[in-house]
């Protein structure tokens, strides 16, 4: 039913062990766009590398699965895994201005997925290419192709990064802190763009940022993380009009409200955070025990 | 740009003028006529003063200088006082020599450097990747004059797989036009006179080319490192793609460039390297010439040389600056 | 990423730290070996004896006892040669490496900190001296001042010195952008002052690891030079002079290219490792 479903997965740091991500279950369905929220390590950014296959080495997985369209990632040999989340998921990047090649032209960044892995001839994925190029709205693909990332401005090249994330369909993508390098006024059009094209493709959406803002603008459900363990799921509804979790209720508070950005913030109070630092060791105790 | 084309030139042209100054008042205050040795015992002191004049040698400095310059710039570099020939054929003829040695010298390097650095990549943080750091390290702290005596050991006592003096195995007849025997011999068509040379040649090669290969296996492995972890390599990843080919299409062009700076600096080295490496394996190139010529006396072939190694060194900073410039599509397109 | 260098560097400082004791116990023991030289070697250096060329080292069939490393072809002992070169090869690394760092480095120091024309004409000299083939350069200077040990110290200052010079000014430039040095200017110290006072002792870690790696290549530069037979007399003993003729008889005598290689190798291979050493311990400026 759900495309992808991360069933209690751990993560922690080779070597000395500390914990990155405790007991995770999230489960994505086709077309859903789901926010993952939380503090900066909160280990929201992990649980899309984990996804992606893109853990970084000193991180290994200790426990739990990852489950894309029924298949279990974790039982796949290492290039037939690469091969399947090439095809069927894709990253749209935080900062566009690192993310592309810098010495490769825009067209094959776009195209290589598609002929490399895919197995698509060229003329095709190249055609494919410009049509999401001007999707994205970008002017003139074909002169866009054949530049090189310098040449272009930051939005453009977040724009780029879309059209290149959508260029496989695929049925899962996930965005990290896709807008958090961007000036704000790009923000907006980048955000609204994003949405868009999720609608148009009806692909499944991970939004993973610490912006609860932007989570209100474009998610449907959310899931809130603290030190690398779930503390809520709910509905984008349900949330803003009053989230269950004492420590949601306070991120909440500390966020600057987008209809009044103006308005007094409260810090998340210490006793709610030994609260949930609490929770979150008794959880820890579980599961050592 | 203009700008700095010009400013560029000016400064070559200033080291080279330096250089020349600097070996002419060096050769002028050697000891020991030259003349004198050149003349058979009887000599009477008119003729040591009728070939002192001859070449130039009773004028005083400054103006033997200009008389210099003024030959230079007509392409006369004057008379090699022993070989009794034009400096210039002499030094134009060991020329090629030096240089197919010292680029097959480079093309090693580039070789063994580049598989260092790419293995250390693909098998980093593993005890791999630690033994080539380990053997970079040793390469680097010893010099080419070292390696060389070391393979003479190794592969040409040893093991005796190669030659280890000369160019060319004389008793071969050499149908050759040109000085440039390998690059000539593979046009002829005669391969085994090729792999004479190249038998001959190996081993002083790969002596010079040690030090480079692991200079070049340190700055491209750590360039290589760091490149690994940007954000278009760990995209390229999440596409499908493996290890090797994210190593080799993503991260390999851009870590070449800031590598390749600092390895034209090195490869005027190399080219240094040559003098001694050239006496250690009597091959007949430059540098060999040059020791000759400084034992000898021979002051106008002394100077020529040097001359000549200096526009080397200076043209190969010029190339690599360029190839800098032509790599690199932000400054390509002028951005 | 910083997780990853976590169980990385212990093993790396550990095995750094090996690298530096064994350099230093074996330079350690070279510098000995040089002092008392006259009273280790067991045979005289140059006492020549024709019926004696070319014996093999101890453990081959053949070996002349007492001449432990074998005999050159006219008869001299290998090992007690190797001794007294050791005399040659120190003398040349901590004088030559000495003075050269000292010049050097002050040229390098004025060029960084005073600016101006004084940089104009040092750096503009470095230029000319990079375009220079060094060890053609060397050979050219010894032909000029004569061999002999002075000559060889002479040209290896006169040729080395921008090494120094080089990585002292770029040093230089950037310690003098720093605060503490507009503040000791502000308080009223004078130009040259300053230099000696505040950059000079923050340059000195650097210069010590250059000095190190520059007694290595002084002693490369000697037996180089010994090797065109450029170096002192050809009887006094040096490595490089053993080289040379090792080189020459390579095919009938392995063991007199051999030994004096093998010291000379380890010697240099010590003095690079020690300045690596030293470089990852103290300062992080060259890494």
């Amino acid at each position: 039913m759900s495309f992808l479903s991360v069933e209690n997965l751990s993560l922690r740091i080779r070597g000395d062990g500390a914990r990155l991500l405790r007991s995770v279950t999230l489960a994505v369905r086709p077309g859903e766009v789901m926010g993952l929220v939380g503090e900066s390590g909160a280990g929201k950014s992990m649980i899309g590398k984990a996804i992606l296959g893109i853990l970084p080495r000193a991180v290994e997985l200790s426990g739990g699965r990852i489950v894309l369209e029924g298949q279990d990632l974790g039982t796949l040999p290492a290039a037939e895994r690469r091969r399947v989340i090439g095809a069927k998921a894709a990253l749209i990047p935080q900062d566009p201005l690192t993310a592309l090649n810098p010495s490769r032209r825009i067209g094959p960044q776009i195209t290589d997925r598609l002929v490399d892995i895919l197995g698509w001839d060229r003329a095709r994925a190249e055609a494919r290419a410009a049509d999401l190029l001007a999707e994205v709205q970008i002017p003139q693909p074909a002169r866009v192709m054949r530049s090189y990332p310098h040449e272009l401005s930051g939005g453009m090249r977040q724009r780029v990064l879309i059209a290149s994330a959508f260029a496989a369909e695929p049925k899962l993508i996930v965005a990290d802190e896709p807008t958090t390098a961007l000036d704000v006024t790009v923000q907006k059009q980048i955000l609204r763009l994003i949405r868009q094209m999720q609608e148009r493709h009806g692909t499944a959406l991970l939004f993973v940022t610490h912006d609860l803002g932007v989570v209100s603008k474009v998610c449907q459900n959310l899931t809130v993380l603290y030190a690398g363990a779930v503390v809520e799921r709910a509905t984008v509804g349900a949330f803003f009009a009053g989230p269950a979790h004492p420590y949601s209720r306070a991120l909440l508070a500390a966020t600057p409200k987008y209809t009044d950005p103006t308005g007094s913030l409260t810090p998340v109070p210490e006793a709610v955070v030994a609260a949930v630092r609490a929770e979150v060791v008794a959880m820890d105790e579980a599961e050592d025990g | 740009m203009l700008r700095a084309v010009v400013l560029r030139l000016v400064t070559t042209a200033i080291t080279l003028i330096g250089v020349a100054v600097i070996v002419f008042v060096v050769i002028r205050v050697v000891p020991g006529n030259p003349i004198a040795l050149m003349l058979p015992p009887g000599a009477t002191e008119e003729d040591v003063a009728r070939l002192t004049a001859l070449y130039g040698l009773d004028k005083s400095l400054p103006a033997q200088f200009l008389i210099w310059v003024q030959g230079v710039v007509q392409g006369d570099f004057g008379t090699s006082i022993t070989a009794r020939q034009p400096v210039l054929d002499l030094v134009l003829g060991r020329l090629p020599a030096t240089l197919e040695l010292s680029v097959m010298a480079l093309v090693i390097a580039c070789l063994l450097g580049g598989v260092a650095a790419l293995t250390g990549t693909r098998r980093r943080d593993t005890k791999v990747e630690g033994a080539i750091d380990v053997a970079n390290g040793m390469a680097l702290s010893v010099p080419d004059f070292l390696w060389g005596l070391i393979l003479i050991l190794a592969f040409g006592v040893l093991i005796p797989v190669f030659h280890i003096s000369g160019r060319v195995t004389p008793s071969l007849d050499l149908p050759f036009a040109t000085n440039f025997y390998l690059f000539e011999s593979l046009l002829r068509l005669r391969f085994d006179l090729w792999a004479d040379i190249v038998s001959h040649m190996f081993l002083p090669a790969l002596a010079l080319a040690i030090p480079l290969a692991a200079i070049i296996g340190q700055l491209l492995k750590q360039s290589l490192k760091e490149t690994m972890h940007l954000d278009y390599v760990t995209l390229s990843r999440t596409k499908g793609y493996g290890e090797n080919h994210v190593i080799l299409r993503e991260a390999l062009p851009n870590a070449v460039l800031p590598t390749l700076t600092l390895v034209g600096v090195q490869f005027t080295f190399l080219i240094g390297g040559t003098v001694i490496i050239e006496r250690l394996f009597s091959y007949e190139g430059l540098g060999n010439m040059a020791i000759d010529a400084v034992i000898n006396r021979d002051l106008p072939l002394i100077q020529g040389i040097v001359i000549l190694f200096a526009v080397i060194f200076t043209a190969v900073n010029l190339i690599v600056d360029l190839t800098y410039a032509a790599l690199n599509p932000r400054l390509r397109h002028g951005g | 990423m910083a997780v990853e260098g976590i169980d990385g560097r212990g093993r790396v400082r550990r095995r750094a730290g090996m690298r530096l004791w064994l350099s230093g116990l074996w330079l350690a023991l070279v510098a000995l070996v040089a002092l008392l030289a006259p009273w280790i070697a067991p045979k005289d250096p140059l006492m020549q004896d024709l019926f004696l060329g070319r014996m093999p080292p101890f453990w081959t069939p053949g070996a002349e006892p007492g001449f432990w490393l074998g005999t050159d072809s006219l008869g001299r002992d290998v090992l007690s040669r190797i001794i007294h070169g050791a005399r040659v090869a120190m003398t040349v690394a901590l004088v030559a490496g000495t003075i050269t760092a000292l010049i050097g480095a002050t040229l390098g120091l004025m060029a960084g900190f005073l600016r101006g024309w004084v940089d104009l004409v040092i750096s503009r000299m470095i230029d000319i001296w990079m375009a220079f083939p060094p060890v053609l350069f060397s050979i050219l200077l010894i032909a000029v001042l004569g061999p002999g040990l002075t000559s060889i110290i002479i040209a290896i200052v006169v040729i080395d010195w921008t090494r120094f010079a080089r990585v002292v000014r770029a040093e230089a430039m950037a310690q003098g952008a720093m605060d503490y040095v507009a503040s000791a200017r502000v308080a009223g110290r004078g130009r040259i002052g300053t230099m000696l006072v505040e950059i000079g002792p923050n340059v000195l870690p650097t210069i010590a690891v250059l000095l190190t790696l520059e007694m290595g290549i002084a002693v490369i530069v000697e037996a180089i030079l010994s090797f065109v037979n450029l170096s002192i007399s050809t009887d006094d003993p040096t490595w490089g002079g053993m080289i040379a003729e090792g080189r020459a008889s390579v095919h009938q005598a392995w063991w007199v290219l051999v030994f004096p290689l093998v010291t000379l190798f380890l010697t240099v291979l010590a003095f690079s490792q020690l300045g690596e050493g030293l470089k990852d311990r103290f300062d992080p400026v060259l890494r």
